[in-house]
């Protein structure tokens, strides 16, 4: 196993192959009141060389329905795609739109079905009439975690104790928005492949908002875009 | 078919005087009746019918009688089972099919065109299963099964159903997870659900040989389909009406099966009938068989209804 770019446990059956894990990022998404938010950084690295400082990891799947990629930026693109397909395919022949359950259960059928090609781990959050905002969770080996919040990438190792000593449930807006950045930020700080802006998407009932927030000014503006 | 010799004999000869004895197979003259052109199935007449199709829906027309109710909180669907041999068990050989867990099939016409119909549905939703991890909702499997019945009118190889198939179901208003997700997020729920949306709930639709398909509050086909059109039309079954219960659904449906009989009382039949009801009503949100005692008390309530109808004859008779 050892020297296969496969993302997999070593022969120890401990160590993770981290020689592959060539993308380093933190991203994370979060239930509130009205709905769901998603948020990372923009950081993508080859090695010690960041190849690009504003790269979008938030990527849309349907009207409200969007995910984190994390891992190789290649399997999760190709991915996200084939689940973009689908769920246009099913908003056409159903007459109504998905929801975020059924983006969940296909990208988890792709990420289980080819869990021994890809390096993929992915955060499903959206919001839809019936049930509301949802997050959902696929790490590497294509099991699906519904969550309060999740959070993922090398990045996210630094913010668990954040994230269980500042999460509520039922948080407004703007402190579900405030709780997404200071978690990222400390992300940011801590980890060395996590890095640039913070991007952020608000998934209600109004729709999908995002935010972007720069380090110039320490992460307060432009906000809302 | 005598008219359709009667009109080659007066057809003037036009083709080749030395082959008279010749008789064309496909002669374009009175169109009201096949003349060759019901011969094949995907073949217009020129006045654009199918006649494959409709020779398919007499075949339906001489199946015992199915319907189905969709009441407020539920479905039911039943069936005259026509007796074919008094050495069949009582109570056996089921004819209305369970598809999915919430979904119930039942057809009038040729029986193994109606079993091929249920395998095909039950295919329908194990797929729909397999890709969305979820209960393929009864509007999807009706659209599927209607795109399938519609291409067996399109090939010469095949030949289109035999039957009208009746697929009534419960789509499911609980909070239904993705199968097989591990985790339930926040203990609150989740946040922006529209407050007071009506989700799932009963569906009824009914598939005819050529494909159509509609959605019903009441549906009823086969030989006693007049019969049974009526007294569903009678129940004020849509919601601005007030709809009926699941309870009386049943009572009215094996009523309903026993009016029909009435113009075939000389031949035996088996009652069969089944029901879906919401998550927290009787069948949990599953398909199922009424139970015996309700079926039977509904069975001795539809007899002495026909005795009252038959008395007040009498009575007008007088």
């Amino acid at each position: 196993m050892v020297g296969m770019a496969t993302g997999m446990l070593g022969e120890d059956g401990i160590h993770v192959d981290m020689n592959h894990l060539k993308k380093g990022e933190v991203n994370m998404a979060i239930n509130f009141k009205d709905g769901v938010i998603l948020g990372a950084d923009s950081r993508t690295t080859t090695g010690a060389y960041i190849a690009n400082r504003v790269t979008d990891k938030l990527t849309q799947v349907h009207d409200t329905i969007w995910c984190c990629r994390s891992g190789s930026a290649a399997d999760t693109q190709a991915v996200a795609d084939i689940v973009q397909y689908h769920l246009s395919m099913y908003g056409t022949t159903n007459d109504e739109p998905p929801t975020t359950q059924t983006a969940a259960a296909i990208f988890q059928e792709l990420c289980y079905d080819n869990k021994d090609q890809l390096s993929a781990g992915i955060i499903i959050a959206g919001w839809d009439q019936r049930h509301g905002g949802q997050v959902y969770s696929i790490p590497l080996g294509g099991s699906l975690h519904k969550q309060s919040y999740a959070i993922a990438g090398s990045g996210s190792t630094y913010i668990y104790g954040y994230c269980d000593a500042n999460w509520r449930e039922d948080m407004t807006e703007e402190e579900g928005i405030s709780f997404v950045k200071g978690a990222l930020r400390e992300a940011i700080k801590w980890d060395g492949s996590s890095g640039g802006v913070i991007r952020m998407v608000v998934l209600t009932a109004k729709g999908a908002q995002r935010h972007l927030y720069l380090p110039d000014n320490g992460y307060t503006a432009p906000g809302k875009q | 078919m005598a008219s359709f010799t009667a009109e080659l004999d007066s057809q003037p000869a036009t083709v080749d005087d030395k082959r008279q004895d010749y008789k064309p197979q496909l002669i374009l003259y009175d169109t009201s009746i096949g003349t060759g052109y019901d011969l094949s199935n995907s073949v217009f007449s020129p006045d654009g019918r199918n006649f494959q199709v409709e020779y398919a829906v007499k075949a339906v027309e001489n199946g015992g009688t199915a319907i189905g109710i969709r009441c407020r909180d539920g479905v039911v669907l039943a069936l005259e089972k026509l007796i074919s041999s008094k050495l069949q068990k009582k109570d056996a050989n089921k004819r209305i099919a369970t598809v999915d867990q919430n979904i119930g099939v039942v057809s009038s016409g040729l029986q193994p065109d109606g079993r091929h119909f249920v395998s095909r549905a039950r295919d329908e939703a194990a797929s729909w299963r397999s890709l969305y991890k979820s209960a393929i909702p009864v509007s999807s499997l009706a659209n599927r099964m209607g795109s399938y019945v519609q291409a067996y009118t399109l090939y010469q190889s095949v030949r289109p159903f035999g039957i009208t198939a009746i697929v009534g179901g419960w789509d499911s208003e609980a909070e239904a997870g993705v199968d097989a997700q591990v985790g339930s997020g926040p203990s609150v729920g989740s946040g922006g659900k529209s407050a007071g949306a009506k989700q799932g709930g009963p569906y009824l639709y009914m598939i005819e040989p050529s494909g159509l398909y509609w959605g019903y509050y009441g549906a009823a086909t086969g030989k006693g389909r007049q019969a049974a059109k009526a007294e569903l039309e009678k129940l004020k079954l849509s919601p601005a009406d007030g709809g009926i219960s699941l309870e009386e659904g049943v009572k009215e449906a094996a009523r309903i099966i026993y009016v029909a009989h009435e113009d075939s009382k000389d031949k035996e039949f088996e009652l069969e009938m089944t029901w879906v009801s919401a998550v927290d009503g009787p069948t949990k949100g599953r398909h199922e068989e009424v139970p015996k005692e309700l079926r039977e008390e509904a069975e001795r309530l539809a007899k002495k209804a026909l005795e009252g109808e038959d008395e007040e004859e009498e009575k007008m008779e007088e």
